[in-house]
């Protein structure tokens, strides 16, 4: 095999990682505040994509741009969800939250499955097989958007929590919960806030992955695996870690599915996984417990 | 065993009594259907019993328990096809599989103090990636599944494992039995108590003195071995064996519910969860043909509502709360 193929399809993988990256984000958004590890993350991810998939078909509205309508909808439903179901579960131990979000998995999937049957869903966009020629290597033009708006989200996101005031009290929330209850902070707005922008990730993200790939209700339970070793690759509450989380893995699924073979592609993000656990607990970009 | 009898009130003793009467009596008195169904509640029953230990008992939260069902179902019936093995020995292989592949998640996990999300996390990795390497290993069938004979000369060879129904569900209410026994014995046990202080607050059992990873270790072995063990029943049981099914995250998410459904650590909590959510699923299957709801996903769907509607009424668990109503308790020591 030649070089540009291997450059070929490193690019690939660092492009789709980006975008898994900002899946993952949202997970470790939720995990980082609200201390609930969302189970039901890939289901999630699997409903923006059928809305992008909607969207498409009623509107020929590219999956891409499709994500900003998506991904506010998201909040909200995500806001709500905190507010309603999730945060009852907030004190209760974690095999708790674990089943509620189960549940909540298992839902989700059999409602798509029950509207929308098992099928494979596919959207052809009018640019899906060009691509750029740069120093003959290829790229795919619709790899390069979509990894294009995962980042403008997430320097958005990054933005938000640095300079508004709701993000820095979300950081305060994450940080120190009893501080930021005593000096006044409306925690369980907080909360709801988070998981909203956790979810509108995930919202934005499964909206590109649409344009990006096949998709079936049976995809979620790999994109949650997927989500989890990315964050923890990259360390749990970390946004920049997601990022990179992701990029990693999505690297190194793409070069393992070429020199080894596709079905053996996952193994290697797990082994990254554990040699991460292994050297680096808290993840590349995590910090320290004390 | 004694401790556990001693402590339970008079009323609880009948009830026991009564259940084990009619779980020996039920072959009997009810029909195929019922009895396959009963079977699937003291598996339940059974693997539930092994989960609770490591997390009921001392704390910690595996997700991919299924990985030490697979294994023990893999080497028992991998020994038996392709070397003509039997089960009785096979199932030492079976536990010393799945023990040997707990310590070195145990040891990765300890020794770098991996705890809480962590840990669960990695046993799901754990699980997956044993998924995926089985599907890739040719030698045992790989993705298409691996067969066990069902030969009809066979039939009867108890001593491998090949008998009807009665004979199976007989294999599996002596197991439950012997996992609810095991559970008593050890929670009473010096070891057990040493499992509580640990769960409820490592740092403090440390200054006490219990040496925490031995006792994680403790509670990981045994736990692991006994879920090989019911790997091995269910491997030659159903007679196939495929990875997407047996190692896959829904098998680690079957396991654990009957235990947090019944109540997370009690003793009787993984039985009370198995008899509920087995004939639950069973009968939502039946509820939903009669109402002319029988597509694909139907079923599913009711029961994680239903799953959610529980975990939210009932915070520790059904057990705990029914010992309460029918004065049940265990008497505290």
């Amino acid at each position: 095999m030649s070089f540009s193929l291997y450059a070929e399809v490193l690019i690939q993988g660092v492009l789709t990682g980006l975008v898994y990256g900002l899946m993952a984000l949202g997970l470790s958004v939720i995990f980082g505040v609200v201390r609930v590890v969302n189970f039901a993350h890939g289901e999630f991810a699997v409903v923006a994509m059928y809305a992008a998939f909607l969207l498409f078909g009623l509107f020929k509205l590219d999956p891409i741009a499709a994500s900003l309508p998506v991904a506010l909808v998201f909040f909200v439903v995500g806001y709500l969800l905190q507010r309603t179901v999730v945060q009852p579960f907030v004190t209760r131990p974690q095999h708790e939250q674990f089943i509620l979000l189960v549940g909540l998995a298992i839902v989700i999937v059999n409602a798509l499955l029950l509207a929308f049957g098992p099928e494979a869903k596919h959207v052809e966009l009018s640019y899906s097989f060009d691509s750029y020629s740069v120093a003959g290597v290829l790229i795919d033009k619709v790899r390069v958007f979509g990894a294009a708006a995962a980042l403008v989200v997430t320097a958005t996101l990054l933005a938000f929590f640095r300079y508004t005031p709701t993000g820095t009290a979300i950081r305060a929330a994450a940080d120190n919960i009893v501080g930021a209850a005593v000096v006044g902070l409306d925690v369980k707005r907080l909360y709801a806030i988070s998981f909203g922008i956790g979810l509108a990730c995930v919202g934005a993200a499964g909206s590109i992955m649409m344009a990006l790939t096949d998709m079936t209700p049976m995809l979620a339970p790999s994109l949650t695996l997927l989500a989890f070793t990315i964050v923890i690759v990259g360390g749990l509450g970390s946004m920049v870690g997601a990022l990179f989380g992701g990029l990693l893995i999505g690297a190194a699924e793409a070069l393992a599915s070429v020199i080894v073979s596709p079905s053996i592609k996952s193994m290697v993000s797990f082994a990254l996984l554990v040699l991460v656990l292994a050297l680096r607990p808290q993840g590349l970009f995590g910090k320290a417990e004390t | 065993m004694n401790e556990l009898l001693a402590s339970l009130p008079f009323r609880a003793k009948i009830a026991l009594a009564l259940a084990a009467i009619a779980l020996i009596a039920a072959p009997f008195l009810v029909d195929r259907y019922v009895l396959s169904i009963l079977l699937l509640c003291l598996v339940s029953a059974y693997l539930g019993q092994a989960w609770n230990i490591l997390m009921g008992f001392c704390g910690l939260l595996s997700l991919g328990h299924a990985l030490y069902l697979g294994l023990g179902a893999y080497a028992a019936a991998a020994l038996y096809v392709q070397f003509g093995i039997g089960p009785w020995a096979g199932v030492f292989v079976a536990i010393a599989l799945g023990v040997a592949v707990a310590v070195a998640l145990g040891w990765l996990s300890f020794r770098f103090r991996i705890e809480g999300v962590y840990f669960a996390l990695l046993t799901i990795a754990f699980a997956e990636s044993a998924r995926i390497g089985f599907d890739n290993l040719a030698w045992l069938g790989g993705a298409a599944g691996f067969f066990l004979p069902v030969r009809p000369e066979d039939s009867g060879q108890w001593q491998n494992l090949r008998g009807g129904p009665f004979f199976f569900y007989y294999l599996a209410l002596a197991l439950a039995t012997a996992a609810l026994a095991l559970s008593a014995v050890l929670r009473a046990s010096k070891l057990g108590h040493a499992w509580l202080a640990v769960r409820e607050d490592p740092q403090a059992a440390r200054a006490l003195g219990v040496r925490v990873v031995r006792v994680r270790f403790a509670a990981l072995i045994i736990s692991a071995a006994m879920t090989a063990i019911g790997g091995v029943f269910l491997a030659f049981w159903t007679n196939s064996l495929f990875p997407a099914q047996i190692f896959d995250m829904s098998r680690s998410i079957d396991i654990i519910l009957a235990p947090i459904i019944g109540g997370v650590g009690t003793l009787f909590g993984p039985i009370v969860g198995a008899f509920l959510l087995t004939p639950l699923g069973e009968g939502l299957t039946e509820v939903l043909g009669a109402v002319g709801l029988n597509a694909p996903g139907a079923k599913a769907l009711v029961y994680g509502l239903l799953l959610m509607g529980i975990i939210a009424g009932t915070p520790s668990g059904l057990w705990p709360w029914l010992a309460r109503r029918l004065g049940l308790e265990q008497k505290q020591p």
